[in-house]
């Protein structure tokens, strides 16, 4: 196949990505825009087999490799909960990262195959891509490890940090600078190897200081990263398609790190220097006085509910956690069935991952036409009777509007406390992850409902 | 005077940043996730170097090259029918409410 020909099939699947990526925009095209990404990689994956046009033993291994990848890939997509989606996407993630650093080192060590000069004497243009494209890789794949490992619970959520980590990180990135620089002085291969192995270091760190709820703008980040990695990769393998993904994902992600951002009023740089939640958490020990809290059980939730004419759900992690999507699903038909009107509202951070509340209904069977963003729903709040708060916590928080010192001042918030009255359930009075005690719980019309998410909501079914 | 095919490449890869950005834009927030999964899936085309890479001078398994060729397919391989997977049945799942039941 000539190169020619060749070059048009990459672009025609790029422009499927494209399309893929467009289908999102409602969920009834959706289905066909993941199709259409299914042919674009197709189209890529077959025009670069044949056009290798080698059918010898490599080929086998080529055939054997890509079926044990794919059987593992979709054993894995067929297996997992809904709830575990966060690691999954991090997972995934830390893969493609670590292909991209496998390719750049193939590519690194024999340059002839993909036209970019010999050993020790490759092209400085295509050598500054490779190593930036194996830098970003290896950044992707330990960074994805660790937020994988803090949202599957082996480490924990809470922010590691040491004195001097970011000056530390700073002068990590100038020394990759600067060792790619030598790297393209010198061809010493030295120097590859070790762009590689402090870039998985960094990744390492740039991590670790991050907390579990801020995991939604680490994910996002991460997924950008994966991008512009691929895309490094492309320019050093000249190929048009890789080039067009690499910058669809990495806007893409970028795009999500930044509406995460909005959703807690926090700028990108707050979030990455991290370390958030961790100074608060003494303060509110501090300001741990008792105040009446008004305390229900689950016959008074289903009698206030029953009685409402209409019901806002506000889910949260702790939903996730207690893998309460279905009880409540339930819990809302025996509502409907009452004449209650009920709709969902989502937070943007709500969970440890954009969007991750609308999957977990959508798991639930829940119409994704009852469920609203924060813009679409947020004025209904003082219109409604009863507002079910399952999991959420500071995105309901009135201290956000009030109160300038508190930590989280400033942040959208869902106006739950203008609702006549507001049911959170709950398993304690514990602050939330930002660590500052939540005002709703002592208004008037709160009445705290303390349980497991999962069992309060099947008792209030029970009673209704 | 001619332009070096960089520049080219150069430009395809800004006007894709561009084409991304208002794309992404338009993606419903109820489908976010599906996006995270969807573009994990698509940037693991990545997969046509690691083909190049493994399938050079005649795929032999046992060179240094190849082998990290190899092993990225399966990375990429994992990535490509996962996500492509794990999308398609997150999308199944979202259901307008006349479809209920």
């Amino acid at each position: 196949m000539s190169a020619n020909i060749l070059a048009i099939f990459y672009l025609i699947s790029g422009v499927l990505f494209i399309l893929a990526l467009r289908g999102l925009s409602s969920p009834e095209t959706s289905r066909q825009g993941n199709l259409f990404g299914i042919m674009g990689m197709a189209i890529a994956i077959g025009v670069t087999i044949i056009s290798a046009g080698n059918f010898s033993t490599g080929f086998l291994y080529l055939i054997v490799f890509l079926l044990v990848g794919g059987s593992i890939g979709a054993f894995i997509a067929f297996k997992i909960p809904m709830t575990a989606m966060p690691e999954l996407v991090a997972g995934f993630h830390s893969l493609v990262g670590l292909a991209a650093v496998f390719v750049a080192i193939s590519a690194f060590l024999n340059p002839e195959v993909f036209n970019l000069g010999t050993p020790g004497n490759i092209k400085i243009a295509s050598l500054i891509e490779m190593s930036l494209g194996a830098a970003i890789g290896a950044i992707t794949f330990t960074g994805s490890i660790i937020a994988f490992l803090k949202l599957r619970g082996i480490m924990s959520g809470s922010p590691i940090t040491f004195l001097g980590q970011h000056y530390l990180n700073l002068f990590l990135g100038l020394t990759l600078i600067g060792l790619i620089f030598y790297l393209c002085n010198t061809q010493v291969d030295t120097w590859f190897w070790t762009v590689i192995i402090i870039s998985f270091l960094l990744g390492i760190l740039l991590i670790i200081p991050i907390g579990g709820a801020d995991m939604p703008v680490v994910i996002s980040m991460l997924n950008s990263y994966s991008g512009w990695a691929a895309a490094g990769i492309g320019f050093t393998l000249e190929n048009t398609a890789l080039i067009i993904t690499g910058a669809l994902v990495g806007s893409s992600g970028a795009i999500l790190s930044y509406i995460m951002c909005k959703g807690m009023n926090r700028s990108f740089f707050n979030v990455i220097l991290g370390g958030w939640g961790a100074t608060d958490q003494a303060q509110s020990d501090r300001s741990k006085e008792q105040k009446p809290v008004k305390n229900g059980n689950a016959d008074d939730a289903a009698f206030l509910m029953k009685n409402a004419s209409s019901v806002i759900i506000v889910p949260g992690y702790g939903m996730a956690v207690a893998q309460a999507q279905h009880a409540l699903r339930e819990m809302v038909d025996a509502l409907k069935k009452n004449g209650v009107k009920v709709t969902y509202a989502i937070h943007p951070v709500a969970g440890r991952m954009p969007g991750h509340m609308n999957v977990l209904l959508a798991e639930a069977n829940v119409p994704y036409d009852e469920v609203f963003e924060l813009e679409e729903i947020n004025n209904d709040f003082a219109n409604c009777d009863v507002a079910y708060v399952i999991g959420a916590n500071d995105v309901t928080n009135p201290v956000a509007k009030t109160d300038p010192q508190s930590p989280i001042y400033g942040m959208p918030i869902l106006d739950v406390e203008k609702s006549k009255s507001v049911l959170f359930v709950k398993r304690s009075l514990s602050p939330g992850y930002a660590g500052i005690d939540n005002d709703l719980f002592y208004r008037d019309n709160t009445l705290m409902l303390f349980a497991d998410a999962k069992k309060m909501t099947e008792d209030i079914i029970k009673s209704l | 005077m001619e332009i070096d095919p960089f520049v080219f490449r150069l430009s395809i890869f800004i006007l894709s940043i561009f084409i991304g950005y208002y794309v992404v834009w338009s993606v419903t927030p109820s489908l976010h996730t599906p996006l995270m999964s969807v573009t994990n899936a698509i940037s693991s085309v990545i997969i046509v170097g690691a083909i190049i890479a493994a399938l050079a001078e005649g795929g032999n398994i046992f060179d240094t090259a190849n082998i990290f060729g190899y092993l990225a397919i399966i990375l990429a391989a994992v990535n490509i029918f996962g996500g492509f997977l794990v999308t398609q049945r997150m999308l199944a799942m979202y259901k307008k409410k006349k479809k209920d039941k």
